[in-house]
């Protein structure tokens, strides 16, 4: 069976992975929705109106994209992992169910409001409807968050006669501590990227002499949030998030970090390939003693390597949870002195003629998704080989009546399908950009209809 | 407690597809109603801003039944692999065509986006109604309570039974016309002028499939699961659902002919919501029959959850539907009335 648990597994993380892309825009911009929002009603200024327009409809293509990637999460499940569901679902389901009831729900009725209803609602009740798409799109994540933690440290459950894993306590589901460090790390990761996406256009605009206010408007706020996002990723939640790990998962602490041998004072590495048969990281470049002083504050600090633990509960691919690790971390510690330097310039006003910096913002646009979706497989591989941390492994998770072949057959189906989600996504997402928050009167013509027209309604 | 949920679980599926339901008889129904862009656009109006909100009551129902029978939604989502990763698909196309449609003005897109609309919405009330058929036929459960159905086998039923065979088809059938006569219902309500009357005719004449197959997939339901006549039988107070649904069944063709739309219109929820009940009703307490074996239909007993996990979600689930309720009658009336030819959106 385990060509068919390596397919079980593929059609998961393609799936996820794909699907994470939209909600982690949407989940970011709903944050900056709701600051230019606040702007404009603040200000009551036309410009900030059309911003919120503007980006309203490039938040509602990725929502829509988001909620048609993630039904087949929900379903996925019960599909390919119905024996993992059956032992799971007395606690997961309560977790997915409030996702449903609480935060679902919130976001469709609102996202409806907030796109079509806002000349019947008004300037006031506009804004509550976005800050309402806000709060329901940042619930999910947190009941998804919750969901996730669950499986990397199940708390609150007990065994009934039976064996079966059963709710023990809902407190205790609900405020696992690893929740309360997940949850913030993976909601400023959105953030990050919302920023940098709003920071990219208006760069881009900047830079092309286009929708100049616009332009300033979005690198100003972009850059704010983006700041304060960047370095809160780092402290306190990324290094609460690694915390809990060496706590809880020592072993995977140990493949992230390519650390094979128990040691004090154990180095942080920078760079080096992990070599798993040799048992060493080739080309090192490390930092003595900084991994004791990182995980435990003491700089004399032991640190178990994968040499403490038994072949079969190791990371079943290590290599993958250090590189996606690495490439998480160093993408952060390039995100935060990207903003630092243009947080910098835009005090001292220089940033809008900055084309360096500029063209660095516009260019930095695919890299927080590279980050998200690297920490999220740093986390669901390093969890590995067990589905229910220490509980239920991977392998006796998977639908025992699924075979392969089906597996196959529909994740190839997914594959083509996203191919040309993505493609359709990449294409309405640009034209939006391309005609930009106003109508522009010697601007680039936008295929298929008048300049003068529009101007006309505008 | 256990049969609390299964209330909660049924009511929740009921309540979608009354809902999802018109969205996507508007979907079956919009290229003949609608001939042209404006009155496409019209259509699309009166579901827009409330397909989405729809849609949920799946994932909460979905969701709903892990929580409160694991075995039932593992069983149940693994055994039916293909057809509901073909459901997910469609789900796809009929979301994006309603959402992208109106993004750009020309000559190929939004027929694309019409013809798929059309085609995702009857493929998945075809798909819906056969997964019904399904769950009421029952399933080759082995005695460790999973099972696997390809799509079809030799269309027949007995040991080795096909997610298609003449009965689901036929129960798939009743779902298609049941749901283009809704959404027709709806599509009339919520407009004016050309698309109304061309609505009310398809409702019209729609209504005779519905009327017809409601007694034909009875008498073979009947036949195809004794379960559901004995359960009549044996606790007669039921008779309530089916009695709920043959007087939706004559209060929609009673109000139609009225131009009562909005009577029309709940009338036909009211059929739905009758007849989905009925099977619920029928059913209990398996929540998926067996048809190798009736000791191993996964029932209400059997596959539930722990008491504590059930009490528990009986607190925050009822939260989440009042808040729910209120959503729904506040986004409701926030658009109610007919959609007019200009406004901002789709």
């Amino acid at each position: 069976m385990d060509d068919a648990l390596t397919v079980h597994r593929l059609h998961f993380a393609f799936t996820a992975t794909f699907h994470y892309l939209f909600p982690q825009l949407t989940m970011g911009l709903a944050l900056l929705l709701v600051v230019l929002k606040t702007m404009a009603l603040r200000t009551g200024e036309e410009h900030y109106n059309r911003a919120v327009r503007f980006w309203g409809k490039i938040f509602g293509i990725s929502f829509a994209l988001g909620v048609v990637t993630g039904i087949p999460l929900e379903f996925q499940f019960g599909t390919n992992w119905a024996r993992f569901s059956r032992a799971a679902g007395g606690v997961i389901g309560q977790t997915l169910g409030m996702e449903g009831m609480f935060a679902f729900f919130l976001e469709s009725t609102f996202l409806g409001l907030f796109l079509f209803g806002e000349k019947r609602l008004g300037p006031v009740g506009h804004w509550v409807a976005t800050v309402l798409v806000f709060v329901g799109s940042w619930v999910s994540g947190f009941f998804i968050v919750a969901t996730f933690s669950w499986m990397q440290h199940p708390v609150g459950y007990a065994l009934d006669a039976n064996n079966q894993i059963v709710l023990s306590s809902f407190w205790a589901l609900v405020l696992n501590p690893w929740t309360l460090w997940a949850y913030p790390h993976v909601m400023i990761g959105a953030a990050v990227t919302g920023c940098f996406v709003m920071a990219s256009v208006g760069a881009f605009y900047l830079l092309s002499g286009r929708q100049l206010a616009y332009g300033r408007t979005f690198v100003r706020v972009a850059v704010m949030v983006g700041l304060a996002a960047v370095l809160l990723q780092l402290l306190p939640t990324g290094d609460m998030q690694g915390r809990l790990v060496a706590h809880h998962q020592p072993v995977t602490l140990a493949a992230m970090e390519g650390l094979f041998d128990t040691q004090q004072g154990a180095p942080l590495a920078i760079l080096g390939q992990p070599d798993v048969e040799k048992r060493r990281l080739d080309n090192p470049l490390v930092i003595p003693r900084m991994l004791s002083f990182l995980t435990y504050r003491r700089w004399s600090a032991e640190v178990k390597g994968l040499d403490s633990f038994p072949p079969q509960d190791w990371p079943s691919n290590i290599p993958l949870v250090y590189y996606c690790y690495h490439v998480m971390v160093g993408l952060g510690t390039m995100f935060i002195a990207l903003m630092a330097v243009a947080g910098w310039l835009l005090w001292r006003g220089k940033l809008y003629g900055s084309r360096p910096v500029l063209w660095l913002l516009m260019l930095a646009l695919p890299f927080p998704y590279i980050a998200n979706t690297a920490g999220w497989i740093t986390a669901e591989a390093g969890r590995q080989p067990w589905i229910i941390y220490g509980l239920m492994r991977t392998r006796d998770g998977v639908s025992a009546q699924v075979s392969a072949g089906n597996a196959w057959f529909t994740l190839i189906g997914f594959m083509g399908l996203y191919t040309v989600l993505g493609i359709l996504f990449l294409f309405l997402v640009r034209r939006e950009i391309e005609h930009g928050p106003e109508e522009e009167v010697q601007g680039p013509r936008r295929g298929g209809s008048k300049v003068q027209g529009l101007t006309a309604e505008a | 407690m256990e049969t609390l949920w299964f209330c909660l679980v049924a009511v929740m599926i009921a309540v979608y597809v009354v809902l999802d339901g018109y969205d996507l008889g508007a979907g079956i129904i919009h290229l003949f109603v609608a001939r042209n862009d404006g009155e496409r656009r019209a259509v699309l109006r009166s579901i827009g801003p409330l397909w989405d909100g729809n849609e949920v009551w799946l994932l909460a129902g979905g969701a709903t039944l892990f929580f409160a029978f694991p075995a039932v939604y593992a069983a149940g989502f693994s055994g039916f692999y293909l057809p509901l990763m073909i459901v997910l698909w469609l789900l796809v196309g009929r979301g994006l065509s309603i959402e992208f449609r109106n993004h750009l003005k020309n000559a190929i897109w939004a027929p694309f986006w019409d013809a798929m609309f059309f085609l995702c919405s009857l493929l998945l009330a075809v798909f819906f109604g056969a997964a019904l058929g399904n769950v009421v036929r029952g399933v080759p459960l082995d005695e460790h309570g999973a099972f696997f159905e390809p799509l079809w086998t030799n269309f027949r039923l007995g040991a080795e039974t096909g997610i298609f065979d003449w009965y689901t088809i036929i129960v798939g059938l009743a779902a298609f016309c049941t749901l283009a006569v809704h959404g027709a219902l709806w599509v009339a309500l919520k407009t004016e002028g050309a698309v109304n009357e061309r609505s009310r005719a398809v409702a019209k004449v729609g209504w005779w499939g519905v009327a017809g197959l409601t007694f034909i997939v009875t008498g073979l339901t009947f036949r195809v699961q004794p379960q559901v006549p004995a359960r009549l039988a044996a606790q007669p107070w039921g008779y309530v659902f089916p009695a709920l649904a043959l007087a939706g069944l004559f209060s929609m063709a009673w109000f139609l002919a009225r131009r009562e739309e909005c009577r029309a219109f709940l009338g036909s929820c009211a059929y739905i919501l009758g007849m989905l009940t009925s099977a619920a009703f029928g059913l209990y307490p398996c929540v998926l029959p067996a048809s190798t074996n009736p000791a191993w239909s996964l029932t209400v007993h059997n596959s539930k959850t722990g008491d504590y996990a059930m009490r528990v979600g009986l607190v925050w689930w009822t939260i989440g539907m009042v808040l729910v309720i209120g959503y729904f009658v506040f986004v409701n009336r926030h658009f109610a009335g007919k959609v007019r030819t200009e406004e901002n959106g789709y």
